[in-house]
């Protein structure tokens, strides 16, 4: 009996972590391919994904996992690990942009296309879809029969995971952006949603302390509301200082416009990758040679020196 | 680069400053609810441990109140700090309006958090097991007071900004 119990709970834990072994090994695998023909990809962006598949994996695999079946501090903790901390850090590893790098350039065109006029896209990502699915779905779980019930299923218990995670990662995509971004918001609009959800989050937290979803004793729903509470603020901290950041990167003044800077401007033009344009022709026009341009130049020119004595 | 163009000697003449009149007061006011949130978790939650994390007698309303301003205080204190990061950056800073804005601000969510939530919504109490009275009182006059601090130094900002 025991053991066939333990039996489908290992098989269960593997079946969650294989997709993000399977992610794990994709995204190495790009890094080394697209490094062949491109610059090298950064390294603070290999680390960031695979700190993220380290939390993802923590949260589905192992002690943590096995203790969140009876343990609902263990479960809140995994909640946090699975559902916010992995797919912040993965959203930092930049996937998409890295994927569209390593495919061919008419495949990478098409994809990009696909991104830019997608309906059902645009829809997901954008911030008040994001966060209804995030902390709507939490809500859903925590308040209705959904956890007792995920439990005894182990369909529905695969499912909630796998929506704890998409819906975690939509949501910090839509808020930062750091890979390819097909729906833009502007920084105020994201602050504003960011915050209700954040709300959410905390209100949600200090709910379940009251009232903990039915078979949990009272003293494991205090213990794991806070960690809810606390540990999502430590969370969120994070993810709110890089789009700051952001701002206040983009925002850097341009002494000879005055006040420009200042404003939160929504009119400027992008790829389909995020890159601003005019940004990009501002700082070409400024640059100068780059290193291996100068490089470049001083090879041209040894050359030159060399091939001019010679006579035909 | 150029940042020096606009950059005069003597602060009274630096422009900057007075062009982001309004950002120096914001940067101040979102500091100084962020502050006194902080203060409140810090101080009265964790080590005094006179505030409860929850309150049985907590109404539907105040859970939401709490959970908003939890959110917004430390968005602000974030978002202020990057805000306030920008003034420098663009010398525009102006230190009397920006302590004006976070006396304001911390005033006013003291406030708030003493009239509204601690005794209207009934989040929690300043401190159990004691006459509330004094606490009660020492609360919202000093909160009281840095409204009215507030309130002086930004009037006298704006009338050395329309100088």
């Amino acid at each position: 009996m025991h053991t066939h119990e333990q039996y489908s709970a290992a098989s269960l834990q593997i079946f969650l972590a294989i997709p993000f072994i399977l992610l794990f090994v994709l995204y190495i695998l790009a890094v080394v391919l697209s490094n062949r023909k491109k610059k090298a990809w950064p390294t603070y962006r290999i680390i960031a994904w695979n700190l993220g598949i380290l939390c993802a994996m923590l949260a589905v695999i192992g002690p943590i996992a096995d203790l969140a079946h009876t343990n609902f501090s263990a479960h809140m903790v995994g909640h946090v690990l699975l559902g916010m901390l992995a797919p912040l850090f993965m959203a930092l590893g930049a996937p998409v942009t890295l994927l569209l790098r390593t495919i061919s350039i008419p495949t990478a065109r098409k994809l990009t296309k696909t991104l830019r006029s997608s309906r059902s896209i645009h829809f997901v990502q954008h911030p008040i879809t994001a966060s209804l699915l995030n902390i709507g779905g939490l809500w859903m779980l925590y308040t209705t029969g959904l956890f007792p019930m995920m439990h005894e299923n182990m369909l529905l218990y695969v499912v909630v995971h796998v929506h704890i995670f998409l819906a975690g990662y939509v949501f910090t995509i839509s808020i930062i952006y750091v890979d390819v971004t097909p729906l833009r918001k502007s920084y105020l609009y994201r602050t504003v949603v960011f915050l209700l959800a954040l709300a959410g989050h905390s209100v949600l937290a200090k709910y379940i302390y009251a009232t903990p979803p039915n078979g949990i004793p009272l003293d494991q729903g205090e213990l794991g509301s806070m960690i809810m509470y606390y540990g999502g603020d430590t969370v969120e901290v994070g993810l709110i200082s890089i789009m700051f950041y952001q701002w206040y990167k983009k925002s850097r003044p341009i002494f000879s416009n005055g006040k420009e800077g200042f404003a939160i401007n929504n009119t400027k033009k992008f790829t389909v990758v995020g890159t601003d344009i005019e940004e990009v022709k501002r700082l070409n026009a400024n640059a100068g040679m780059s290193y291996r341009e100068i490089n470049e130049w001083f090879a041209k020119q040894q050359s030159k020196a060399n091939t001019v004595p010679k006579k035909r | 680069m150029t940042n020096s163009i606009s950059i005069s000697s003597d602060p009274k003449q630096n422009p900057n400053k007075k062009a982001y009149a309004k950002q120096n007061m914001w940067t101040g006011i979102l500091f100084g609810l962020g502050i006194v949130a902080f203060i409140d978790e810090v101080v009265f939650h964790q080590l005094l441990h006179w505030h409860h994390f929850y309150d049985k007698s907590t109404t539907d309303i105040g859970l939401v109140s709490d959970g908003l301003f939890h959110a917004f205080s430390f968005i602000a204190t974030i978002g202020a700090s990057f805000l306030l990061a920008d003034l420098h950056r663009r010398h525009a800073f102006w230190l009397k309006r920006w302590i004006g804005g976070i006396l304001l601000g911390a005033g006013v969510f003291q406030l708030y958090d003493g009239i509204v939530q601690h005794k209207w919504m009934g989040l929690h109490q300043i401190r159990y097991g004691v006459d509330i009275l004094p606490y009660d009182l020492v609360w919202n006059i000093l909160a009281a007071l840095m409204i009215i601090i507030g309130a002086i130094l930004i009037y006298q900002t704006n009338n050395e900004r329309k100088d």
